[in-house]
């Protein structure tokens, strides 16, 4: 059996600046977008767009090892701990107080 | 590429899936009980779903060579009804010793409440006389965070079940460590909107290694993609990582959580 050669023909090196930018700006984009539509509807104060705006915050840590994802996830979460009496009405994406 | 399915709702799926997973390598399914978009109206509708699950799927799924093996439970969201879902848990022991049932899943919870914890503590009392594995569900939202909390403490009083025959599923990136921190398996469920991305769940398995993680799509009746896991494994191995590191992902480690239940076995 011949010997397995190395590929000759090479894969690009992964950058995920090349890779994901033009999603990442497409989708920040989408969100600005959204929050112009909810503002000309007079939705702005609605709990689940405060939440979003608060999260968005998060997206502007500098530090090393932010977390960002994990921030952007809690800030959405519901923070109490004592199971609910009843179930309720459906989940949102946004703990209302 | 070769991928096991560990998570996947078939009956909502059409028979060309099955032929589209087989052609992607997919070699075996495992399908777990769970809410079927609508609650039933009598415990033995649930009989009839367990009968689909342990014979009529794994019929569907074998015309194409894939393996197709179930979870059983009654689901988080009809575990609300304490009444009803005590009918169904004393149906589930009757399919448990079938060959091709893996355990207890998916439970877990789905708004956090009282009753939804009083049938999980029953299942896991269930999973501890059979000595069966365990597949949890967390919630999607929210929900999440505390929810998995919540089962996290639940699991642990039952000391008779190992940490590592227990999978927390639909972890992301603020649950995941605490999952693991615990000694159990963590899933990362590929989803459109509700759950994780492809590109995420590579990021989680760059930061948190792949030890005790598997992926899944947990294709249902929703916006769903049957292929995520190779789209996945596309993902790691353009990100630079070897087809051997997407192989453990995406086969070595669900087939080594599930063979600790001495049921799960595939070709390799």
């Amino acid at each position: 059996m011949a010997k397995p050669r190395p590929p000759s023909s090479p894969l690009p090196v992964y950058d995920p600046v090349d890779r994901g930018f033009l999603d990442a700006r497409g989708k920040l984009i989408d969100v600005a977008a959204f929050l112009d539509r909810v503002e000309r509807h007079g939705k702005l104060l609605d709990y689940r767009v405060r939440a979003l705006q608060g999260a968005l915050k998060k997206l502007s840590v500098h530090k090393q090892n932010s977390a960002r994802t994990a921030a952007v996830l809690r800030s959405f979460s519901d923070p109490t701990s004592a199971p609910a009496r009843r179930a309720g009405s459906p989940a949102t994406g946004a703990w209302k107080k | 590429m070769r991928y096991i399915e560990p998570h996947a709702h078939m009956i909502s799926r059409v028979t060309d899936d099955y032929e589209r997973m087989a052609l992607a390598g997919c070699r075996a399914i495992c399908e777990p009980a769970f809410w079927a978009g609508f609650d039933r109206s009598s415990a033995e509708s649930f009989r009839d779903y367990f009968l689909q699950l342990t014979e009529y799927e794994p019929r569907r799924a074998g015309r194409h060579g894939l393996r197709h093996y179930s979870w059983l439970c009654v689901n988080p969201k009809e575990a609300e009804d304490v009444g009803f879902a005590r009918e169904v848990l004393k149906i589930i022991p009757e399919f448990l010793d079938k060959p091709n049932v893996l355990g207890i899943g998916e439970i877990g919870l789905n708004k956090n409440t009282r009753n939804e914890l009083l049938i999980l503590d029953e299942h896991l009392g269930l999973a501890e006389k059979h000595n069966s594995l365990v597949l949890v569900h967390t919630p999607h939202l929210e929900d999440k965070l505390k929810g998995t909390r919540l089962i996290l403490d639940a699991v642990r009083n039952f000391k008779k079940i190992a940490p590592n025959r227990v999978m927390i599923d639909h972890v992301e990136e603020h649950t995941v460590s605490e999952v693991l921190a615990r000694g159990h398996w963590a899933g990362l469920t590929l989803y459109p909107v509700s759950k994780c991305s492809v590109p995420r769940a590579a990021d989680i398995l760059e930061t948190c290694g792949a030890e005790r993680l598997w992926v899944n799509s947990a294709c249902d009746w929703g916006a769903s993609d049957p292929l995520a896991p190779p789209k996945l494994g596309l993902e790691l191995h353009a990100r630079g990582h070897s087809w051997a590191a997407v192989d453990r992902v995406l086969f070595r480690n669900p087939q080594e959580f599930l063979r600790q239940g001495g049921k799960f076995a595939v070709e390799e």
